[in-house]
């Protein structure tokens, strides 16, 4: 293999979100970047928390920021001034004695700021993995796959169980537990804005609790090294009203809409007689494919190749006719396509509502 | 009496010692050596070779990161760059650079003529150089490891890392380990028992100290990395073991835990030596003894005890049960109260010292400053709240480079800028050293200080791109642009290396007026090191010349003699001679090196080393008649 | 760039089959419908001899791990097991009716074959057809030794459960 014999990513992308106004700060200056704490980037921050663990562990970041900080600008103080001190005590007994008291002062109450640093830590760490069950909560397997995520709602009913893939909607003020699982390598579930991040590790189930009181969007990102594609595995988690939620469950609950027109039947055929249902599955059709992400909605989701992109027609041909120039080393198959064919299977997977 | 005086005054010693000490002529010598000056920079030099490769593969990575969807790398590559860096910088820089500063050290400070186990010396070097060798001769063969210096099952086994990379990488562990385990045991057995006569443990200097707890803490951490590397993974790729590998029943977190009882350790193996180091500069700079020396021993063997009891913090993520959480949290923050001690006993010394402004106090000061930063995020890091958010962040990239790079590379400049007319006969010319200070320091704190908030933003590490809408880029081409200033002061550094050693200006023996032994002897010191062994009477000898001008005399110069003393109070035990040149560690690390090569592809290389090796080992250890062993 | 651009000559100096990985294989061709292997040198009408087929992934370890996750993900396993067999015949064995040269398996995945296996050349793209005959051939030691990862423990079993045989039962 040589140098850059594959581009990292597709330059023609069109890098707008669905239902994204198109003021989105784009180019966030280093000051921005280094001065103010919020808002400005991507709605991946552990600083603009929306999860109610994420505020506790911010608070708890903030205290550190400001405790730590200010020990350090004394031992810098010290240190500085020590080079404007030229010695002017340099051998005397009483005053090498002072300097001992002090540092034993100073250790001392090293320990004791430690210490009430560990049991705040102790404190917080216990309240953010709390069970947040009340009896309404939510649970969600997430497992972890090279490179994306299969998401899994659990009912105790199985024909209310909903599977999609990428993308966790979960309700708002409503506890949700995460059952972390892997299918490969040991991924980390990792959404910023919620909660801090649990390992996915194979042959294990982890746990996580998640809730939050503000609807809206957060990215998430595997943070454990997974092999090639680790940067490109994002998910979003969407967080909505509880009513907005159920009617969202509603939808998936259902099969894969049926062609409506010539052309997407036109695409549905495409897609049953080419290798797309050796990985992917649709309910309503003969595609049941079970190792890459569930197709049956695709149409609502927000992005394709896990975060990768935004989920629309433009981007979806790219990567259906390339997936290896979006995400080098993806398991999605490079799938040879007669050129005619792509229109319509556009057109059918985006119906996919 | 200086040194020099007594060599003006005794030229026939001088030259009957010159002649005990001589290396062999020609390559054969060369590789025959067994001196441990020599030796000693034979690591320093390839330690900082491989730096500037790890220097170089830093900066592709940061040219890769410096905007969005960056094409200068494909995944593949960056993933395999990354790995190399992290091991690189770990295993064939860090931590063989402070073993060489020990090896070339050591014996001069306590003032003796050679380490131990001359010979084991000779092999550990050799050994190492065959680790490093192998992993950059399959870097350039397109071999290169890409599951992370860390190389967690089951992304390292043999189903997702196809091909010998990551075997390249298990085995390299297991050269480095086997030369970091001859320097410890050689440094252990040297300071114990080849101290001048006088000098207590009490009146050790702190260097020596802290290689003493370094040397102890690769005795014990070591193994473990052999039992995660070479049993659990190289078995698992190689021979169909399944100690790690989920898939059929191995459990994928006893790699984890097994590899970061050596993997945290290793962090404080490799910065042990450097407080050492900046303890010996402020006290010379600062011209006064350390305040506080027990809470500094103290504080250091206490370092090195708790170092062992925390890796669990590299495991936050994986769902531990709380109260193992608490424990490691505490444990973790402990470690900095002896890491405060230190900081407090060095600022008191300072703050009492005259400071002279060299480029060495310059480091120091540097030194203070980066680490004190990437301590306080470390207690950060140790609380599990912030730690789930951080970990495997930007953050912790910049936490452990302020910790590595500061506490580490900063003390290690200060030595080379302070130790050089020790090593060379010149003076490293002041001028260009504060240069390279001003550029280290602002290229460091330029590239590292962004990634902590890129790290808060929720920039994942080990990613070879990100998407433009994350709002990252800004901060990441700060970070490449201070990565081309560290380069910049990297180049500046070797620069004045190469002039000060052609033209700087001649060195006395002492030219800071420091307090310890190896100040004493010639600028450079000569193979023997001293003419006569002093006998030492306080810690800093050389400032207390009144209390002791007693020497050692009564040991033959014709052969390679030292003198053994005991371990707590360092009175004489008995004389013993060193064994001279030898080629058979040399052999012995070859017929190794074919084997350890050789198991990559088939267990059976193994038993080609153990074959081979013994050959070695039967010539090395072959006796000889007389006893008394000439060069 | 300059990097690279040493790296990329030292690199095409030493470079090795084996660690080779192509992320991006080229566009993926219709695949030649059972063209690939001659199964016999006399040709109806004396034809001319064809050229032969070689396989892109010959050694090559990156393939190898790519076809044994595709072996499990296009349910090869499913007749196969993990390569001793089940309803459909092994894949670790010395006597291949339709021969195991990388042509012949590729013809065999193309065409199918009669009496089960079926036509797999319309659905799996060229590329990986080829990484799954690399993998094949891995199995039965025919890909250099050092490109093949160690063997499952259930490779040679003729179900697909990881469960230990029990005493008694012959091997």
């Amino acid at each position: 293999m040589t140098w850059g014999r594959m581009p990292s990513c597709a330059p023609v992308a069109n890098r707008r979100w669905p239902g994204e106004s198109g003021t989105r700060p784009k180019l966030a200056t280093c000051a921005t970047m280094l001065f103010s704490l919020a808002s400005a980037f991507g709605q991946q921050s552990s600083l603009a928390p929306g999860g109610t663990h994420a505020s506790q562990i911010k608070s708890l970041g903030v205290f550190f920021f400001w405790l730590l900080g200010i020990i350090f600008l004394i031992v810098i103080a010290i240190a500085v001034a020590s080079i404007f001190q030229r010695g002017q005590s340099t051998q005397d007994e009483a005053a090498q004695r002072r300097l001992k008291t002090a540092i034993a002062g100073a250790s001392v109450l090293t320990i004791l700021i430690l210490f009430g640093l560990v049991v705040v830590s102790v404190g917080v760490g216990k309240e953010i993995s709390a069970p947040g069950g009340r009896g309404n909560e939510l649970v969600v397997e997430v497992t972890g796959n090279q490179w994306w995520w299969f998401v899994r709602y659990l009912n105790d009913d199985p024909t209310r169980i909903v599977v999609t893939a990428n993308e966790l909607h979960i309700p708002v003020g409503r506890p949700v537990l995460i059952r972390g699982l892997s299918n490969d390598v040991i991924h980390s579930f990792w959404v910023p804005g919620l909660q801090g991040k649990r390992d996915l590790i194979p042959s294990r189930v982890t746990t996580q609790w998640i809730e939050t009181n503000e609807p809206g969007r957060y990215r998430g990102q595997c943070a454990e090294f997974c092999g090639l594609q680790h940067a490109h595995m994002a998910l979003w988690t969407v967080a909505e009203p509880e009513s907005q939620f159920q009617q969202w469950i509603g939808t998936q609950l259902r099969p894969g809409a049926a062609p409506s027109d010539d052309l997407q039947q036109r695409g549905q055929e495409v897609f049953l007689s080419h290798a797309c249902v050796l990985c992917h599955s649709i309910q309503g059709t003969t595609a049941n494919g079970q190792v890459g992400p569930d197709l049956t909605h695709f149409g609502s989701r927000l992005s394709i190749a896990a975060g990768t992109l935004p989920n629309n027609k433009g981007n979806l041909a790219g990567w259906i006719a390339d997936p290896q120039n979006i995400k080098p080393g993806t398991r999605m198959a490079t799938v040879p396509l007669d050129p005619t064919d792509m229109q319509p299977l556009l057109e059918y997977l985006e119906s996919l509502q | 009496m200086t040194a020099l005086e007594e060599l003006r005054a005794e030229p026939q010693q001088a030259e009957e010692l010159a002649r005990a000490w001589k290396n062999r002529p020609g390559p054969l010598g060369w590789i025959s050596v067994t001196t441990h000056q020599e030796l000693g920079m034979r690591y320093i030099v390839t330690a900082f070779i491989f730096l500037l490769l790890g220097g170089i593969e830093a900066l592709m990575m940061r040219i890769q990161l410096a905007s969005a969807e960056n094409t200068f790398l494909n995944p593949a590559r960056y993933n395999q760059i990354f790995t190399v860096h992290g091991t690189t910088m770990m295993f064939l820089f860090a931590v063989p650079v402070m073993e060489g500063m020990g090896v070339y050290l050591v014996p001069l400070m306590i003032g003796t003529r050679n380490v131990a186990f001359p010979r084991l010396n000779a092999f550990g070097y050799w050994i190492y150089l065959a680790g490093g060798l192998l992993l950059y001769a399959a870097a350039f063969t397109n071999t290169m490891p890409d599951a992370g210096w860390f190389a967690y099952s089951p992304l390292s086994g043999p189903q997702f890392s196809p091909g010998k990379g990551v075997d390249v990488w298990a085995q390299m562990i297991t050269f480095t380990e086997i030369s970091a385990l001859c320097v410890a045991v050689e440094l252990i057995v040297t300071i114990l028992r080849l101290r001048a006569p006088g000098m207590t443990l009490n009146r050790l200097p702190m260097f020596c100290w802290a290689m003493l707890v370094q040397s102890f803490m690769i005795i014990f951490a070591m193994p473990a990395v052999m039992i995660a590397s070479t049993i659990f993974l190289l078995n698992d790729r190689t021979i169909g073991t399944h100690f790690v590998n989920p898939a059929e029943g191995g459990d994928p977190l006893l790699y984890q835990h097994v590899f970061w009882f050596f993997g945290h350790p290793e962090v404080y193996i490799i910065f042990i030596p450097a407080l050492g180091m900046a303890s010996s500069i402020i006290e010379a700079f600062s011209r006064r003894p350390v305040i506080g020396y027990p809470a500094l021993v103290l504080s250091l063997v206490a370092n090195g005890f708790i170092a062992f009891g925390l890796w669990v913090h590299h495991m936050f993520a994986t769902g531990l049960p709380q109260i193992g959480e608490a424990y490691f949290t505490a444990a973790s923050m402990m470690i900095a109260v002896t890491s405060g001690v230190q900081i407090f006993c060095w600022l008191a010394t300072l703050w009492s010292g005259r400071l002279q402004p060299t480029a060495g106090l310059h480091f120091i000061f540097g030194f203070l400053f980066i680490f004190v930063m990437g301590g306080l995020t470390g207690v950060m890091l140790a609380s599990i709240p912030l730690d789930l958010q951080a970990h495997d962040t930007f953050f912790v990239v910049a936490h452990f480079h302020y910790v590595l790079i500061g506490g580490t590379l900063f003390p290690l400049f200060g030595a080379f800028h302070y130790w050089f007319p020790k090593f060379t006969g010149r003076m490293i010319d002041q001028k260009l050293g504060k240069i390279t200070f001003w550029l280290l320091f602002i290229g460091f704190n330029c590239t590292f200080f962004p990634m902590h908030i890129l790290g808060l933003h929720g920039m994942p590490r080990r990613v070879y791109t990100y998407v433009p809408e994350m709002g990252w880029g800004p901060a990441n081409l700060l970070a490449t642009i201070g990565a081309f200033i560290i380069a910049a002061g990297g180049i500046c550094f070797i620069a004045n290396v190469l002039k000060s050693r052609r033209f700087g200006t001649k060195a006395d023996p002492n030219p800071w007026d420091a307090g310890t032994l190896e100040w004493s002897t010639s600028s450079p010191a000569q193979a023997y090191g001293f003419i006569h062994l002093p006998v030492v009477a306080s810690r800093y000898p050389l400032w207390d010349q009144e209390k002791s001008k007693d020497i050692v005399t009564g040991l033959r110069n014709d052969r390679r003699e030292v003198l053994v003393t005991t371990v707590l109070d360092a009175e004489p035990d008995h004389r013993l001679v060193l064994p001279g040149n030898s080629i058979w560690p040399f052999l012995t690390a070859v017929g190794f090196s074919i084997g350890l090569y050789y198991s990559v592809f088939a267990f059976s290389g193994y038993w080609i080393a153990t074959a081979l090796g013994m050959i070695g080992i039967i010539g090395w250890f072959w006796p000889r008649q007389p006893l008394d062993i000439r060069p | 760039m300059r990097f690279a651009a040493i790296g990329c000559f030292l690199l095409a100096l030493t470079a090795c089959e084996r660690e080779r990985r192509d992320l991006r294989p080229s566009p993926a061709k219709v695949v030649v419908f059972g063209d690939a292997a001659i199964q016999s040198q006399i040709l109806p009408g004396g034809g001319a001899p064809r050229a032969s087929v070689t396989n892109p992934f010959q050694g090559n370890a990156y393939a190898i791990s790519e076809g044994q996750r595709l072996f499990g993900w296009y349910n090869c396993t499913g007749c196969h097991a993990n390569g001793g067999g089940a309803i459909g015949p092994p894949l670790i064995k010395d006597h291949w009716i339709y021969g195991n040269e990388p042509a012949n398996l590729f013809d065999t995945i193309v065409k199918g074959r009669p009496n089960g296996m079926p036509s797999w050349g319309a659905k799996i793209p060229e590329y990986q057809i080829w990484q799954l005959v690399t993998y094949i051939r891995s199995m039965n030691n025919l890909e250099p030794r050092s490109a093949t990862p160690e063997r499952l423990d259930t490779i040679e079993q003729s179900s697909r459960t990881i469960l230990p045989k029990s005493e008694g039962e012959p091997r």
